[in-house]
């Protein structure tokens, strides 16, 4: 196989964006990618989105998307795994640069939330549930998250300091990237006080609504060192899956797919979490951020929430978790997620992290872990300064 | 957006009967019915009835409802494992969402489920009932 590298990327602004349509943030984030990437062509793509059938009636996206980039004809494919198709898009371009099929790849993800009312927003993210035995018995999102938290409370004396501290942290981080779509800070009183959605987590601990796309640049070695501009290498890629029926799962504390994913990615990297300096996790929920770093084996089970609260996973901490404000700040347009994790992995090995959030360890391996649904896959990319 | 109906007497054996698959050679018994043992690659098995009582392995409380249980809303959710260790998802009912806790005993009576919404019929299958009641 050959080493694949990622070598420009571009970011729609994140949030309820009234004026502009799927393929309108889709185009203005691919033309970013390739601007700022300096290649003068791509030779495919591969765009993650959920739902654009629930979400804005709209499917054959592949297809859609590469015309409205003004690149009717290119080879393009859309692929899908739930909230975990961002990050499932970077790996199927990464396997088509390594295996020798093109050159140069761009993956993308895309999701335009706002277009429906909250219910059927609700409806189609619910639809990553079991559908005919979840969801047909009134399970939402952070039900299912809520249900995971109870065990983990239960088992191992998680507190609500705990998950507060994972919303507090990622809003601090998001307040300095631009393009989050809630860019300000929260108190640990505001998240504890904030309205309940599901026991026991508050709206402050839930991911939002997001309209949002991001693109990547991915291409071969000798390409990237021809640029002359900033890369990374992905030395390691791999994705897992799971039971999406939370009820059919042996272990309710943990995120099996997490640790298939990431266990891969470590196996192909040659590498252990030891060797990761910091990380993007899927915070679609506070709990969730806890139960993947536990998970994907940098912590203990049960031992997260302590290092957390010790300040270990903050921007100047040991281990920086969701140094770009996560999705809890920066938003969650679900398709594009995966791709914006991979993102900021990129900006901080290359020094192009926003503001304040440019971690001052120069770290040299960075980690990320997308998961769809409540766990029924994750992917995970380790990716390495060049 | 409106399913046709055999969406729904479809799941009838497993939503009115409670019809699950048990597996010959792992001895474990999984709901809905499957055709392959997700353990072992098993496909001999015997179509058994689920026992009605369990107790809760976790739960939550939805306070902020999907719009066709709205008038249910707060409602409890619940994963039970029953007497046979297979386990369950259902919401609960007749029961002050207050007092839900891990390891409460519950049993299974049918209710209906959805009066309208995505699937366009009545639809009906288990709640969880405290068994105080």
């Amino acid at each position: 196989m050959r080493t694949v590298c990622i070598v420009g990327v571009g970011m729609s602004q994140w949030g309820e964006v009234w004026k502009q349509s799927l393929r309108d943030i889709h185009t203005d984030a691919a033309l970013k990618a390739i601007k700022n990437s300096g290649v003068d062509h791509i030779d495919s793509m591969y765009v993650g989105c959920m739902s654009g059938g629930m979400f804005v009636g709209q499917e054959h996206l592949a297809s859609l998307l590469t015309d409205y980039m003004g690149m009717r004809g290119l080879p393009a494919t859309r692929v899908e795994s739930a909230c975990a198709s961002g990050g499932l898009a970077v790996r199927s371009a990464y396997i088509e640069v390594a295996s020798g099929i093109s050159d140069i790849v761009m993956a993308s993800g895309v999701e335009k939330m706002t277009d429906v009312d909250g219910d059927e927003a609700t409806y189609a993210l619910a639809a990553a549930a079991d559908q005919e035995f979840e969801v047909f018995h009134g399970a939402t999102f952070p039900g299912l998250y809520a249900m995971m938290a109870h065990v983990h409370i239960a088992k191992y004396g998680t507190t609500r300091e705990m998950l507060s501290a994972i919303s507090v942290k990622n809003h601090n981080n998001g307040s300095m990237n631009p393009v989050a779509q809630y860019p300000f800070k929260v108190t640990m009183d505001q998240v504890a006080n904030s309205v309940m959605v599901a026991d026991p987590l508050h709206i402050l601990d839930c991911s939002p609504i997001t309209d949002g796309a991001a693109a990547a640049i991915l291409c071969t070695e000798e390409i990237a060192k021809s640029l002359g501009k900033p890369y990374v290498k992905i030395i390691g890629t791999s994705v897992g899956t799971d039971t999406i029926q939370l009820a059919q799962r042996a272990d309710l504390t943990t995120i099996k797919a997490a640790t298939i994913a990431a266990n891969g990615a470590f196996k192909m990297a040659g590498k252990t979490i030891n060797d990761i300096e910091f990380c993007e996790v899927h915070d679609c929920f506070t709990i969730a951020e806890l139960m993947v770093l536990e998970s994907i084996g940098k912590y203990k089970p049960g031992k997260a929430g302590e290092a957390i609260l010790a300040g270990e996973t903050a921007l100047d901490g040991a281990f920086p978790v969701n140094t770009s404000g996560g999705l809890k700040s920066k938003g969650h347009p679900v398709g594009a997620t995966g791709v914006a994790q991979v993102i900021e992995v990129y900006k901080q090995l290359t020094g192009q992290a926003e503001g304040d959030r440019q971690l001052k360890s120069s770290p040299k391996i960075g980690m990320t872990q997308n998961m769809g649904g409540s766990g029924g896959s994750s992917v995970v990319h380790i990716m390495e300064v060049a | 957006m409106t399913m046709f109906s055999s969406r729904n007497w479809r799941e009838y054996p497993h939503r009115y009967r409670r019809e699950a698959s048990k597996f010959t050679k792992s001895g474990k018994t999984y709901h809905p019915k499957r055709l392959v043992d997700p353990e072992t690659g098993d496909t001999e098995q015997t179509t058994v009835i689920l026992p009605d009582e369990g107790k809760i392995v976790t739960y939550t409380v939805i306070r902020v409802a999907p719009s066709q249980w709205g008038d249910l809303s707060p409602y409890g959710l619940a994963i039970v494992e029953l007497t046979d260790g297979t386990k369950v998802f259902g919401q609960l009912t007749d029961c002050d969402v207050d007092k839900i806790e891990i390891g409460m005993e519950v049993r299974l009576e049918f209710r209906r489920i959805q009066s309208e919404g995505h699937h366009g019929v009545l639809s009906y299958g288990h709640k969880f009932v405290p068994k105080w009641f």
